[in-house]
């Protein structure tokens, strides 16, 4: 690992000052993504600022909505009550991924901040668009088994590999994000980015900005019927080939409201909006199910490796629809 | 190597890259400096710069003990325990997170210590393998592993069994099924899965403090 610079503010203001000052600077939490990548020589920092002493970690109920801190570990967030009660789909995701040392270390921001696992990217022998624009692609004709189906573009097909992002995307979260101007809000649907010509942005996050908190919506009718399904090559302890996340609103025979998302197949967390649509005052059955995994595929794209996704992707809904609405 | 030939040897080589840096030529620094150390060469802050390769002190608690070192920033906390403190338990198995052999407990917590940076620790209590057993009594579950077979090699036990005493600790082990989700960062080659978990069951079922 290339040496760098060390600073721990105990302010977030002295935090976003130290990022604006050096333009190589970066900062660190959990450190379990960016340890690994400088380890590897894919990024070297000069300068790491520890924002660890910044107090970002509450989880607290605010009026209408969950805030929950960037710097809350995953660990701490899954198995906090008001998660579990309130956002158990949440709880599931983040259960989902990674494995109990790695969420002990992991925060929530450094979650949405992680980069894709795509092995082309991580291997400076090969050409890599996200690791160095305008170097191509190695994945579009390679081994490209975890890549995307949704959203990819000529110069890239990596896919976001968070759990914990896809729920947050389902949960209808918002992204909050403060700089030396103040604060922001974003949609969590929108945090993320499509690769389109700029596979190096992975997020809309600026220089000079920090996430701060994630605000999700304490929606009652949502939390009794959510699930998160994670297929992957073991039972734990693997990224996800294709993830479903879950939550419906019904009245009796009838679907109020459904919101729906998956991972593994998209460079961000992929929103099944029009399959949503057509869900909404249908009935519970498994023609209507099957009839939403049709329309959520709609724009799927197999590379040479990844065909199979075509088929284990709509499964998923399908069985996803099945477990959480309770037919068998 | 002693511990005191060790820190001698380190501590020389510490003055000589600081006398190279105030003495070298540009030329040569040019080659072989990080940008921002070229950038503060160039305004005559040698001595500046020479803080990107300058240590950075640390105290930090392992196994009861307390120590006051000083590291590099790229230092990570398993190459400070193995290389630094001696503790060689700790094990370096894939370095990048994802087989586990490194696990160590942080203020109690399991964590990775390949993938955590040793000054991040600063003011934490580190608790490794070697600090399990109370003289040459063993720790239950380190007794717990020898009775069921829980190894064969033995490269992953250490990481094993900080895993699986946090595992106890966390609530994470009612039946085989949780303790299979809740150890599956730890990799086993030899395939001693199932006397793992028996280990493991036994200890929760013994119950007490771990």
């Amino acid at each position: 690992m290339i040496n760098f610079d060390y600073v721990k503010p105990s302010t977030q203001k002295a935090a976003i000052d130290a990022l604006n000052k050096d333009a190589s600077s970066q900062f660190i939490a959990g450190g379990t993504n960016l340890v690994d990548l400088m380890k590897r020589g894919v990024v070297s920092p000069e300068k790491l600022i520890d924002i660890t002493n910044l107090p970002l970690k509450n989880i607290e109920q605010q009026k209408g909505f969950i805030r929950i801190g960037a710097l809350a570990l995953n660990s701490d967030v899954a198995e906090h009550e008001l998660i579990t009660k309130k956002l158990p789909l949440l709880s599931q995701a983040l259960k989902a991924g990674a494995s109990p040392q790695l969420r002990n270390m992991a925060t929530v921001g450094g979650n949405m901040m992680q980069r894709t696992r795509c092995t082309y990217f991580y291997d400076l022998t090969m050409p890599c668009n996200k690791r160095q624009p305008g170097s191509g692609c190695g994945a579009i004709k390679g081994y490209n088994r975890m890549h995307a189906i949704f959203g990819a573009s000529d110069k890239c097909i990596a896919v976001h590999p968070s759990d914990m992002c896809v729920a947050l995307t389902a949960l209808d979260a918002t992204v909050v994000i403060s700089s030396s101007k103040g604060d922001r809000r974003i949609p969590f649907a929108d945090f993320h980015r499509l690769p389109g010509n700029n596979p190096e942005k992975d997020n809309n996050l600026q220089r000079g900005e920090m996430i701060t908190a994630i605000e999700v919506p304490d929606n009652d009718v949502f939390t009794k019927n959510s699930l998160y399904v994670k297929i992957r090559d073991r039972a734990s302890y693997a990224f996800a080939l294709v993830s479903v996340a879950a939550a419906l609103d019904i009245k009796g025979n009838t679907i109020v409201n459904a919101r729906l998302a998956m991972g593994g197949v998209a460079h961000k967390p992929w929103r099944l909006t029009a399959a949503e649509n057509f869900l909404k005052g249908k009935t519970i059955s498994l023609e209507n199910f099957k009839q939403a995994a049709t329309i959520a595929m709609k724009d799927a794209k197999a590379y040479e490796h990844n065909n199979f996704k075509l088929r284990l992707a709509p499964n998923t809904i399908v069985e996803t629809l099945k477990k959480v609405s309770g037919i068998t | 190597m002693s511990q005191e030939k060790a820190f001698i040897k380190d501590e020389s080589l510490h003055n000589a890259r600081r006398k190279f840096l105030k003495q070298s030529s540009a030329l040569t620094a040019l080659a072989l400096a990080p940008p921002s150390l070229i950038k503060a060469a160039d305004g005559n802050l040698d001595e500046k710069a020479s803080a990107l390769f300058e240590k950075q002190s640390l105290k930090i608690e392992v196994n009861g003990i307390q120590h006051e070192l000083s590291v590099e920033p790229r230092v990570t906390l398993l190459d400070l325990l193995r290389e630094q403190l001696h503790l060689t338990g700790s094990k370096k198995g894939c370095d990048y997170g994802q087989c586990g052999a490194c696990t160590v407990h942080v203020n109690g917590k399991r964590v990775l210590s390949c993938l955590s940076l040793a000054i991040m620790q600063d003011g934490k209590k580190i608790r490794t393998i070697e600090g399990l057993a109370d003289g040459d009594n063993l720790h239950p579950m380190q007794q717990a592993f020898i009775k069921h077979d829980g190894f064969q090699c033995g490269y992953c036990t250490p990481g094993q069994i900080m895993s699986a005493i946090a595992c106890v600790n966390e609530g994470h082990a009612n039946n085989e099924d949780d303790i299979r989700q809740n150890m599956s960062g730890n990799i086993c080659r030899c395939g001693a899965y199932p006397n793992i978990v028996d280990a493991i069951m036994e200890v929760k079922q013994k119950g007490g403090p771990l």
